[in-house]
């Protein structure tokens, strides 16, 4: 299945639309992305996921997250929190667009869940050390992609574009699971709102910060690059006049209608918790 | 992440149902749809031994939310909470259609506050819903608030489950990223022990929940992988891994090799007077200076040492790793 999936640019077309001209930050890996760039005075870290047909692990060279890939993410974040420990601390602009994680044998040898696990903690990290954290998804967001590239950011913000995908397995793995067709799995979607793989559902799920319309994702025009950047800018000023944490998910409208249970089994225990 | 119905059919998995806790004997009655004879499942296993050390009766069960595939249509406000004395030998409870797979309990382990969430793994694959995972973040939020006003108190998770549930895919991720969040929140301040029993093991999203707990204890017979084994097959290939084959499985990812190689802090046998040993071991070493997760120049190293082309094998990796002691 891999090997027909579409080499997607859409992480570097990102990363080089919103790098402007600024010198990528030697990485050693051509699948990790990574920039210091200057918006309006304001300094923000850029870090994309793209394909790299030469990786040096097999499975990981179609845009996946691998074992390289999360340690790397890791160093390149926690790098940003040491470089800012006693100034301004810079935004963290993590751009998705990532095709899982790496399925393979020596991923589960060498263990990539705490390669995963290491990226998520360096971005929670930066979060809680003040660095506004902001994840654009622009293209694929699939399962621990998502969780360790994007998911512990303050704000979440997507390109409305039917190529924009969030979903925790791929269509066709997922439709061989539940025992349906691709088809039937699309048409669940429709009502069953967290089973949806269009962004325009997941949306309504109140995780968004914001669904950015009018962008041409694969091809974007100057006008639309300002706009995103305008976008994200604002996300960064929301950042600032809110907690820190996670809690802008379950506060908002969306969240109180779909995501209904989740406030409802916290209300529960925070009334029993201490009855014990 | 992953859906993951180890050593069960689907149609059986739907058809689950939580017949019989019997805590003296550790086990749960399941029904299989093709044999009239019910067998018996260390289901709660591991709670039930854990919830014997807990002096304070009082476990807090917030249930439901965990439906069948065939019940798809009713994911929505499927729960309903209770309070429930569950002294050992007690029973929970028969309900029908609604199952917990987290279940809270919330008491004293050796002497002090403590608090353990527990997925409960022989129920669709312990795979995690937006039910059953908020209940596993609220409590991690609700601790963290307890130690941050002066009252530490001690949380355990165990960790028995196959991922996010797929019938409330982004949902169940996006909780699972609030459990990663309030574990790495939490854990400044009191050390977090994962356990991993084993029967289902841990996989996907909370496999990445594993790699951020402080210290985690690990049965041989359990696994650990972010990919279970029928997916890793699924999506490279059968030369890529046969999910069949359960010594190479175990060599991978097993707990006794999890432990040579120093993803694991501890393995032990089955037991639950060294399990629970263990937990207060482990506890009394307190906050680590770093976590494993935060060791990234270490293992940035140490994987730029592994050879791709000629990749190790287990065993070999437990020479070159021993015990997480790296180069």
């Amino acid at each position: 299945m891999s090997t027909i999936m579409p080499l997607s640019s859409r992480g570097r077309t990102w990363f080089q639309a919103l790098a402007d001209k600024a010198q990528p930050v030697d990485t050693g890996l051509g699948s990790v992305l990574v920039t210091d760039a200057t918006w309006g005075g304001e300094r923000v870290r850029l870090l994309a996921i793209v394909p790299d047909p030469r990786n040096r692990f097999p499975r990981a060279r179609h845009g996946e997250l691998g074992l390289d890939e999360g340690w790397a993410l890791a160093h390149h974040v926690r790098g940003a929190i040491a470089a800012d420990r006693s100034g301004a601390k810079r935004t963290i602009i993590t751009i998705v667009d990532v095709q899982s994680q790496a399925y393979g044998r020596l991923e589960a040898l060498l263990g990539i869940h705490l390669s995963l696990a290491a990226a998520v903690d360096a971005y929670a990290a930066a979060r809680m050390a003040g660095h506004p954290v902001v994840a654009l998804i622009a293209g694929i967001a699939l399962s621990g992609g998502l969780l360790a590239h994007g998911a512990q950011a303050h704000r979440l913000l997507a390109l409305d574009d039917p190529g924009v995908v969030v979903h925790a397995m791929r269509k066709q793995s997922a439709a061989r699971i539940t025992r349906r067709t691709v088809e039937e799995l699309d048409e669940l979607g429709k009502t069953v709102i967290p089973m949806a793989y269009d962004i325009r559902q997941f949306a309504k799920l109140g995780l968004l910060h914001e669904l950015i319309a009018g962008i041409d994702a694969d091809a974007p025009s100057a006008a639309q690059i300002a706009k995103v950047k305008e976008r994200v800018a604002a996300a960064i000023v929301d950042i600032h006049n809110n907690p820190g944490d996670l809690t802008s998910r379950l506060n908002n409208a969306e969240a109180r209608v779909n995501r209904a249970a989740s406030i409802e089994v916290r209300r529960r225990l925070a009334e029993q918790w201490n009855k014990s | 992440m992953l859906f993951a119905l180890y050593g069960f059919r689907s149609a059986e998995v739907a058809g689950l149902r939580l017949e019989e806790v019997n805590w003296e004997r550790d086990i749960i009655m399941i029904s299989r749809p093709k044999q009239r004879r019910a067998q018996e499942y260390p289901l709660y296993k591991a709670l039930a031994k854990l919830s014997f050390a807990i002096s304070n009766k009082l476990v807090h069960v917030v249930r439901g939310g965990d439906e069948a595939l065939g019940r798809i249509h009713r994911v929505r406000h499927l729960f309903e909470g209770q309070r429930l004395a569950l002294p050992p030998g007690g029973r929970v409870p028969s309900r029908r259609r609604q199952q917990p797979v987290a279940l809270l309990a919330h008491g004293q382990l050796a002497g002090k506050p403590a608090v353990i969430m527990a997925i409960e793994g022989a129920f669709q694959g312990g795979g995690m819903g937006e039910v059953s995972a908020s209940k596993i973040a609220g409590a991690l939020a609700l601790a963290r608030r307890d130690c941050e006003s002066g009252k530490p108190i001690l949380p355990v998770l165990l960790l028995e489950t196959g991922g996010v549930r797929l019938q409330e895919a982004n949902l169940g991720e996006a909780v699972v990223a609030e459990i990663h969040a309030e574990i790495i929140a939490l854990r400044r301040h009191v050390p977090i022990i994962g356990v991993i029993t084993g029967m289902v093991g841990c996989f996907g999203g909370m496999s990445i929940t594993a790699g951020l707990c402080s210290y985690l204890v690990i049965f041989p017979q359990a696994r650990l992988e972010l990919n279970g084994p029928e997916v890793i097959e699924q999506e490279a290939g059968i030369d890529e891994l046969d999910a069949s084959d359960k010594h190479l499985i175990w060599s991978l990812m097993g707990g006794e090799q999890r432990y040579e190689t120093g993803f694991a802090d501890a393995q032990i046998e089955d037991d639950a007077e060294l399990l629970k040993q263990t937990i207060r071991d482990l506890a009394a070493r307190g906050v680590p200076a770093r976590h494993r997760s935060e060791k990234v120049e270490e293992y940035r190293r140490s994987l730029a040492d592994i050879d791709a082309a000629a990749p190790p094998d287990g065993p070999a990796l437990r020479r070159m790793w021993p015990k997480g002691e790296m180069p």
